[in-house]
């Protein structure tokens, strides 16, 4: 295994464009932006289907269908219709958070046992206050399991994005194959293999803080 | 598209035919591996937990990163479909190793009991009793390796083999959108065709299924 | 005849859960265990079947440690029945039952075929045979959970709370059909329950398991109910424990009185009831002298004018009895 270009020194200038950091950097950035974008959109219909029931055939199909979108297609397909730029990009990346996001916020008020959110009711809280107070907080391990799947794709598919010329991680990949340089293409493949691996952990430990210790025995 | 079709019917065809190749074939060695290991988490119940992490960790890991980490492991050619079998497989073993250990977990224990208590050895039992209750589960966990392998199957047209992908990568090249339309179309149109598939199986081989939920 | 003898387990960290027990359990007959939870019987009752080892002590069936015996072969010998009936989701309820006799060695139809009149002997009627356990209802379940159990006529059934996750009403059907079963079948059971009256009703003996796995008592049910043993044994038998032992007792050596006039019979002779200010006010029931003590003693109470009608077996009136002319009776006994 050659590592020199990950342990060279200067890849890892910051202030060199299209070093290491530089393009961790962009990588996360892209994240970011796309899981922003997408849970904003997902979630209250994820959550308004879940509440009312209503439309519930598009919350339980949203998730299967998301999963068979071929996601390079997806992105070359964007790209083809509206010319290269982070926007067909994004538009791209969203398109991959909403299904997860939608689907588990649905299967996670489902999954509730009906007679908490008729006590809850019982108890006099407005439907406002049953979601935020009781559903919600009770419904946050499917949720933020959607969430994690959903974060892992864009991370997947914003080194993908290198294939249509974004920047991201994804470069050392494209770049180094392009030219042969396998080392920039191993440092690559492990830069990122290590930043999916930690942003599942913090969001592991994330979901570990925000959830009631009253709901992991169950778990 | 119909003109694209028409004109290039046996490319189309060709990638199609890979593309099945290579998301299959690792579903198939994927759930064979899964199997022992899934029961494994199960019979040593310490090892549940880091079968579950090092899972996790597997499939998180970027296709791309790992289709191109392969080959200097492996030694094998970066052009070389093993890559990306081997690639797909890890995907599959990471989820259904999971899902078998989970759906074997989730036999009730009084079924196990009253199993043993009958005289059942525990090999018998687990292939008699314990892996068709677990069934259902399963064959949910497969469902999901099964339509994300296809899926993902065309990343690997970045590294030259990857079924309908390389109608992706042609289309953006000469930046033409009948190829990657019909790429993507086939790729979900296999995916949703599979899924059936699985689920007609599920319904003929657990059919007692049917019926749960009605009565407690 | 099962037996325990000086039989001990003690659970890594978790204390003993069996306490030197020593039994011995009659062939043919039914034998209850009975305590709170925590006192050890359903231990005692796992280590017959081996699903449990002594941490001391032997288990023995007619003679032979049940340690030595191999055991898988052990249990398709045993049946063994518990709550929610622990049937397979996956198999048809035929194929349920058909389970032990093929682990056997007999081939599906062979078995099947058996299974079927087994059914109907607990009472399912043969459409239910290919259903699925999720079809049934929790006493039909049961009921197939004791058809399984017998499928391979083993001599010994072990039913743990069998009929415990049923309602009331249902459960009391279950009971009438495992005495009537019992009867025509005399298998060696060992039962295990936390209700005492159902092991007053179900049980030849009854075994009283204490907290800590000790035995407090064994006996038949009368003698549990008229000796108890301490003041444990009387507290969990239960108050009214001198009302229920009149359970045991026909009312065939009870003297009755001739009819009065104040009783109204029709023209067979059956009573219709008692004369009062406002009319005919019911009698509450009848009873026969093959009925029990206390049955006669609830009618008495019961009854407008304290008195227990006695009819022959066409239902026409023959005596009568009140609830003085019962207490002496009882006093008069006791002496």
């Amino acid at each position: 295994m050659n590592l020199s270009y990950l342990f060279d020194a200067a890849h890892w200038d910051f202030s060199t464009s299209g070093s290491i950091p530089q393009l961790l950097l962009s990588h996360i950035w892209y994240v970011f932006l796309a899981l922003v974008i997408g849970t904003a959109i997902a979630l209250p219909i994820g959550l308004y289907i879940g509440h009312t029931g209503r439309g519930s055939f598009i919350a339980i199909n949203a998730g299967n269908a998301g999963r068979s979108l071929p996601t390079l297609g997806l992105l070359m397909l964007m790209v083809t219709l509206l010319g290269l730029g982070l926007l067909p990009v994004l538009i791209a990346l969203t398109v991959l958070v909403i299904p997860p996001i939608l689907t588990s916020a649905y299967a996670g008020l489902r999954s509730l046992d009906q007679r908490v959110v008729d006590a809850a009711r019982g108890v006099g809280m407005r439907p406002w206050q049953v979601l935020t107070r009781v559903e919600l907080p009770m419904a946050l391990p499917v949720l933020m399991s959607g969430f994690r799947s959903a974060a892992l794709q864009v991370v997947a598919t914003a080194t993908v994005a290198a294939a249509v010329g974004l920047g991201g991680l994804g470069r050392l990949l494209i770049d180094g194959l392009a030219v042969n340089d396998y080392s920039r293409v191993l440092a690559g493949a492990i830069v990122v293999a290590v930043l999916a691996v930690l942003l599942d952990l913090i969001l592991a430990l994330a979901q570990r803080w925000i959830i009631s210790p009253g709901l992991r025995a169950s778990r | 598209m119909i003109n694209y079709l028409s004109n290039n019917s046996e490319a189309v065809l060709a990638a199609l035919r890979q593309h099945i190749v290579l998301a299959l074939i690792p579903v198939v060695l994927g759930f064979l591996i899964a199997l022992p290991i899934g029961y494994l988490g199960v019979r040593v119940p310490w090892l549940y937990h880091p079968l579950v992490n090092v899972a996790g960790v597997l499939y998180s890991i970027p296709s791309l990163a790992l289709f191109v980490f392969l080959p200097v492991v492996l030694g094998t050619k970066i052009l070389s479909p093993l890559n990306i079998v081997v690639a797909l497989t890890i995907y599959t073993v990471a989820l259904l190793a999971r899902t078998v250990a989970d759906g074997l977990r989730s036999v009730d224990f009084l079924i196990t009991e009253s199993a043993t208590a009958m005289g059942y050895r525990r090999f018998r039992r687990l292939v008699d009793v314990e892996l068709p209750v677990a069934l259902p589960v399963i064959l949910a966990g497969l469902r999901v390796a099964t339509v994300a392998n296809i899926s993902l199957v065309s990343v690997g047209a970045l590294i030259g083999v990857g079924g309908l992908g390389q109608l992706f990568t042609r289309g953006f090249q000469l930046f033409y959108i009948e190829p990657i339309l019909v790429g993507v179309i086939l790729s979900v149109l296999l995916a949703g065709v599979a899924d059936l598939v699985i689920v007609l199986i599920q319904r003929a081989v657990t059919p007692w299924t049917r019926f749960q939920g009605s009565r407690a | 005849m099962i037996t325990f003898d000086d039989v001990v387990k003690v659970y890594p960290g978790g204390g003993t859960a069996v306490d030197h027990v020593s039994l011995e359990l009659a062939t043919g007959k039914t034998t209850v265990f009975v305590g709170p939870s925590g006192c050890g019987k359903t231990t005692s009752l796992r280590m017959i079947n081996r699903m449990i080892s002594p941490t001391s002590g032997r288990v023995l069936i007619d003679g032979k440690d049940v340690a030595g015996q191999d055991e898988a072969l052990l249990r398709r010998g045993i049946g063994y029945v518990i709550q929610h009936a622990g049937l397979f989701p996956h198999r048809t309820v035929l194929d349920n039952v058909a389970t032990v006799p093929v682990l056997l060695g007999k081939t599906r139809r062979e078995a099947r075929e058996a299974a079927m009149k087994l059914l109907e002997r607990v009472g399912l009627a043969a459409e239910f045979a290919q259903r699925y356990p999720a079809q049934l209802s929790g006493g039909q379940q049961q009921r197939v959970g004791v058809a399984r159990a017998l499928a391979a006529d083993p001599p010994i059934m072990l039913m743990d709370e069998p009929f415990s996750a049923v309602d009331p009403v249902v459960r009391e059907g279950l009971h009438r059909e495992f005495l009537r079963l019992q009867q025509e079948l005399g298998k060696t059971i060992v039962m295990v329950t936390h209700d005492i009256d159902e092991a007053i009703k179900l049980g030849d003996e009854v075994v009283i398991f204490r907290q800590g796995g000790v035995v407090a008592q064994v006996g038949t049910p009368q003698e549990l109910l008229a000796d108890p043993a301490d003041d444990f044994v009387a507290e969990f038998v239960g108050r009214d424990r001198g009302l229920r032992s009149l359970s045991f007792d026909t009312a065939a050596g009870l003297p009755v009185r001739p009819l009065p006039a104040e009783l109204v019979v029709d023209d067979a002779g059956r009573p219709l009831g008692w004369k009062s200010a406002d009319g005919v006010r019911p009698t509450g029931g009848t009873f026969t002298s093959a009925d029990t003590l206390r049955l006669v003693a609830d009618l008495a109470i019961l009854s407008p004018v304290g008195i227990a009608v006695r009819v022959d077996a066409d239902g026409v009136a023959d005596g009568i009895a009140p609830h003085h002319d019962l207490a002496d009776y009882l006093a008069a006994r006791r002496s």
